[in-house]
């Protein structure tokens, strides 16, 4: 079952719009709760007039930062963490006094319905006093007065740095040294499905059904929230539509929870809108770094210096985890023996940065694969040549985070494979100096990407198996389906290891915290590797019992060799006895009934490092500022593919993902306030279908040795590669180095004006 | 959920002009694309709305005996797109409009609506104006007609009083006649957006396939409303066209639009983009009115 390409489990329900999400789920009588945001990006309210807005037919309670708890809590979805030095940072309140970005949380108002909530919000009167704003992290972090949180003087929220040889010898060595700088802009996961969550009271707990990618986690920061016992909440978490990480942080369920305990436990709404999506939950971090490289006469990398500034916005969120991520990689993959890194996370008056797929390394491969570009220009090297000669071989692993190390590395393999189809050494001739209005280019670039978050942080994962009377196989995972086909890959796991087939084999979609095993959910691309490993230690189990409890039912027969497959129980090659007859027995036997079960709850201590490449062809039309992409593979080594068809799903979205954060996708503030310029579907700019060359992905299948079915990660990877690869592509046709994504029209018209590529003065 | 008063039906012209009069805060809405959004957004939360989107008479196309043609203000982009009056004899609008938003838009979204919205990103009317159409209103003192390029009063402000319909858009005879037209949207993606710049050039060549008789550029997006540019178009008339003459329009089309600086884009980012575009979609105008290639000129060409 493995490697099949069997359809998604959930296909039929999602396309008919049978699957349950979270707002089809909503109660009758459920109130509506809304939000009012602050106006101003920096500051404190002074005054806050509720009493119009409580006057309102249909307003059934108003909540303002005054009546919230006054400890802070965390956000973040990591696991939690037993030593306090290593808990996440707990800076948010459920509602605020102290503003620290435009439109953070004052005040809520629960009504009957949507419109008598808006009505309310607009008739509530604050006065504010404001505080300068500051939303470049090079800037906040030279400190402000006073400071965004006021246990962080200098704003700067956290800062790492590591050494690996001696980076200032390495340069004295060397023949060549580049410099460069990049920038990564802030971009937002726009998951088709706002947040949403309803809240409500059942026996004194707190049952909150929400769209997140991690139930279990929401229950324990509802508890900190809230300063409830945790066994008083209980998550839910039907389908959703999308999270990208941006579902792997605790929203907004923590007021939902508060609020229907404002109301006597009355179920409440809080459907967050597409506006609210971009400001108030949270964007990819944008980063900024200064690099520096020595290499020598035959373009060997002797030295590699990183410093790195991370835009965190006004709540820690992830926090450093993201610009730490994004340090490591910076020593990963290509040989060199002299690394040094630096990174710095600072908040400031700006949306607050948290997980996004691939969780700072597309940002940092921009700045690397950029760069590596750009010192390949500088030694008149070919790019592809230069990153050979300088690509890890096989096995390495990382100097510090032990055991993480790339146990398979398919590297050379997938640049062959995206050379050949992008036709690279017949292109880079073809296109060098060009000069007409209209050029073409090809670039490539690549990238390492660890499986799950062993051992910054915990891996665990739980499944649960039991056998029907029918012989056929329950499964209940803590472990979340987004979109991924987590439980279409899953079901396929069991369906392996049980040597069953797909229809035997039920998934339950929901996560309960009632009774799903414990999983932290999806993130990380951890799923398929832990929880995979979880899945299947939990089915050899029950194979087990299987063979055992047949073993009670046959005795004439020589048991020593029995055999589970094809839903039958084998000896000897021969038919004993079928699953679905033995399933009853263990139901309704009269002596001997005891129903089949297995449960596994399980720490997993590896990490295995996955790769893949991306190769792009552009034309770039110099008097319009447009780039047109022609052809554009990524080839991923993701070990081995438990369902290739579900793989190439995910790699086209990632892509998709990619390209956007390439040419296009950027959220833009008011330097004035912080305020988001753009914040909504129109003036974001997607990509749509008619935007979108045919996607190509290929892969190659390593078997990888401590995957637990040779697998290893893809979910976020694919959305890494594109944004460098189509600067490169754009740096080849047009000889232009642009070195802040996305590539869009205006960079484009000022670098080629600035450059003389088109008339600088157009009056 | 939108915040709507009160929601009336009006099925003919008249009765949308009586409850117009009746419900003086009443606003209109037809495909209501561009209003119930308005709506979520909150700027015209609470609005009461009269509805014109049954009424029959103000929907279709019409080639009058006259050789005039009338566009009812109802009728919905797609429909243009798709008519055959509109591909016979000003195809460049129905492409114009086959450029809105998506196929659901399309689908909703009227002509009269983009019109009278006021929006100078409105896909439709660079056309409009480059045809020198007329708008045909409806109002209890027996209507008027407007040259459409009066019609545009400032930033989102229309020359439509209260108790108003506008119901036809009229393109004359002599106005499209022998003339080929083109429509440049320059956005920042290929659908689902609104325009950054746009140009609709239409243009008639001579008989002899070698001058250029008369030229009508308009621009959206390059002044507080749609704007003609008329010192570019007097500069071209009479012309012979070529790369001579293209330079020629490129240069003074900067000259002459005045386009503003904001997040979206530069003033001198749209000012490269407003000379190209106008350029191009003369170059265009050029191959349709079927001058020989050699003739054509152009650095594309």
């Amino acid at each position: 079952m493995i490697g099949k390409s069997v359809p998604r489990v959930d296909a039929y329900e999602k396309v008919t719009g049978r699957a349950k999400f979270t707002e089809d789920l909503i109660p009758q009588g459920c109130l509506t709760a809304k939000i009012l945001h602050a106006s101003i990006g920096n500051g404190i309210v002074t005054s806050i007039d509720t009493k119009a807005a409580e006057a309102l037919e249909g307003v059934v309670k108003v909540v303002t930062f005054k009546d919230v708890p006054d400890h802070c809590y965390p956000t973040p979805g990591h696991p939690w963490s037993v030593e306090p030095a290593h808990q996440d940072v707990a800076d948010r309140n459920l509602l605020t006094g102290r503003v620290r970005y435009y439109g953070d949380d004052i005040a809520a108002v629960i009504a009957e319905d949507e419109i008598t909530a808006s009505r309310a919000l607009k008739l509530i009167r604050v006065e504010y006093e404001e505080y300068p704003v500051e939303i470049h992290p090079r800037k906040s972090m030279q400190g402000s007065n006073p400071p965004i949180h006021f246990d962080k003087k200098d704003n700067v929220l956290a800062r790492s740095n590591y050494m690996v040889g001696d980076v200032e010898k390495g340069m004295k060595e060397s023949e060549t040294i580049v410099r460069g700088t990049y920038k990564t802009p802030i971009v937002q996961h726009c998951h088709i499905e706002n947040p949403i969550s309803y809240a409500y009271m059942e026996k004194g707990r707190v049952v909150v059904v929400t769209s997140t990618q991690i139930p279990h986690i929401v229950r324990r920061v509802i508890g900190q929230a809230l300063g409830i016992p945790w066994g008083r909440v209980r998550v839910i978490k039907p389908y959703i539509g999308g999270g990208f990480g941006n579902k792997q942080d605790v929203l907004y369920e923590p007021l939902n929870a508060f609020l229907t305990t404002q109301v006597g436990g009355r179920p409440v709404k809080l459907d967050i809108s597409r506006e609210e999506t971009f400001c108030n939950t949270r964007t990819r971090h944008s980063i900024e770094f200064d690099l520096a490289a020595g290499v020598d006469k035959e373009g060997r990398l002797l030295a590699k210096d990183m410093h790195s500034y991370s835009n965190q916005g006004a709540y820690a969120s992830h926090g450093h985890a993201i610009a730490a991520n994004g340090l490591t990689s910076w020593r990963l993959q290509y040989a060199c023996p002299n690394i040094r890194g630096e990174a710095y996370t600072v908040y400031t008056n700006t949306p607050v940065a948290g997980a996004m797929r691939g969780y700072g390394i597309p940002q940092v491969c921009f700045a690397i694969e950029c760069f590596m570009d750009d010192v390949a220009n500088a030694i008149h090297m070919d790019p592809l040549e230069f990153r050979r000669k300088n690509l890890i071989r096989g096995y390495y692993e990382d100097i510090y985070l032990k055991p993480i190390a790339a146990n398979s590395n398919g590297i050379f393999e997938c640049l062959k494979k995206g050379a050949d189809y992008i036709r690279w050494d017949e292109k880079r001739k073809e296109y060098a100096g060009q000069s007409g209005s209209i050029r073409r280019g090809v670039g490539m670039a690549l990238f390492s990407y660890k499986t799950g978050v062993w051992p910054i942080s915990l891996e665990i994962s739980g499944a649960r198996l039991s056998l029907n009377q029918d012989g056929s196989v329950q499964v209940i995972l803590g472990a979340t389906e987004i979109g991924q086909g987590a439980d279409t890959v899953f079901s396929q796991m069991v369906a392996e290891t049980l040597q069953t087939d797909m229809e035997h084999v039920h998934i339950m979609s929901t996560q309960d915290t009632d009774i799903s095993p414990f999983d932290t959910g999806a993130y990380a691309s951890r799923q398929t590797f832990v929880t995979g490993t979880a899945v299947r230690h939990c089915a050899e189990i029950l194979r087990d019992k299987i063979l055992a409890y047949a073993k009670t039912l046959l005795p004439d027969i020589d048991t020593t060799e029995l055999e589970l497959r094809d839903n039958w129980i084998w000896a000897g090659g021969e038919r004993a006895i079928s699953l679905s007859a033995l399933a009853e027995e263990s139901y309704y036997s009269l002596t001997n009934s005891s129903v089949l079960t297995a449960e596994v709850s399980e720490q997993v201590k590896r990490n295995t490092i996955a790769t893949g490449c991306c190769f792009a062809e552009v034309e770039v039309d110099l008097k319009l500022g447009k780039i047109k992409i022609l052809h554009i593979i990524n080839v991923h080594d993701s070990g081995k593919l438990i369902n290739p068809q579900l793989a190439e799903m995910q790699v086209q979205g990632g892509m998709s993902m990619g390209m956007g954060y390439g040419i296009s996708e950027q959220l833009l503030l008011d330097e004035k306030t912080g305020r988001p310029l753009n914040g909504n579907l129109l003036d974001y700019k997607m990509m749509t279908m008619l935007d979108t060359p045919e996607i190509k992905v290929d892969f190659v299948e390593l078997n990888d040795p401590i995957g637990p079915y040779g697998n290893k990660a893809l979910g976020e990877p694919p959305a890494i590669p594109c944004a460098p690869a189509i600067r490169n592509a754009v740096l080849h046709a047009t000889g232009i180095a642009f070195n802040e994504n996305p590539l869009t029209p205006q960079k484009l018209i000022d670098g080629f004006r600035k450059h003389g590529l088109i008339a600088a003065d157009s009056r | 959920m939108y915040d709507i008063e009160n929601y009336y039906n009006a099925k003919s012209v008249s009765e949308a002009i009586a409850l117009l009069t009746e419900h003086p805060d009443a606003r209109i809405i037809s495909g209501g694309s561009d209003v119930l959004i308005k709506i979520r957004e909150g700027k015209m939360a609470g609005s009461s709305l009269v509805s014109i989107r049954d009424i029959e008479e103000i929907k279709g196309v019409e080639k009058k005996d006259s050789g005039d043609i009338y566009i009812g203000a109802g009728t919905v982009f797609s429909h243009i797109t798709a008519d055959p009056v509109i591909q016979e004899c000003i195809p460049v609008l129905g492409e114009a409009v086959d450029q809105v938003g998506g196929p659901q838009i399309r689908n909703i979204g009227t002509i009269g609506g983009n019109i009278c919205n006021g929006a100078v990103s409105a896909d439709s009317v660079p056309t409009v104006f480059s045809y020198n159409a007329l708008l045909k209103i409806a109002n209890a003192e027996g209507g008027r007609t407007v040259p459409v390029r009066e019609f545009y009063l400032g930033p989102g402000r229309v020359d439509l009083h209260p108790g108003e319909v506008l119901t036809h858009v009229i393109i004359p005879r002599a106005e499209y006649e022998g003339y080929h037209g083109h429509y440049i949207k320059y956005s920042m993606r290929n659908a689902m957006d609104i325009a950054t710049l746009s140009c609709s050039v239409v243009s008639r060549i001579d008989s002899a396939k070698n001058i250029l008789e008369d030229v009508r550029i308009t621009f959206g997006v390059a002044a507080p409303v749609p704007y003609r540019c008329v010192e570019t178009e007097e500069l071209l008339k009479g012309q012979k066209p070529g790369e001579e003459l293209y330079q020629k329009l490129e240069d003074s089309i900067r000259k002459e639009i005045h386009p503003r600086d904001s997040w979206r884009a530069s003033r001198d980012f749209r000012l490269q983009i407003g000379g190209e575009i106008a350029r191009r979609a003369l170059i265009q105008t050029v191959k349709l009115a079927g001058v020989p290639a050699k003739d054509q000129g152009g650095e594309e060409a």
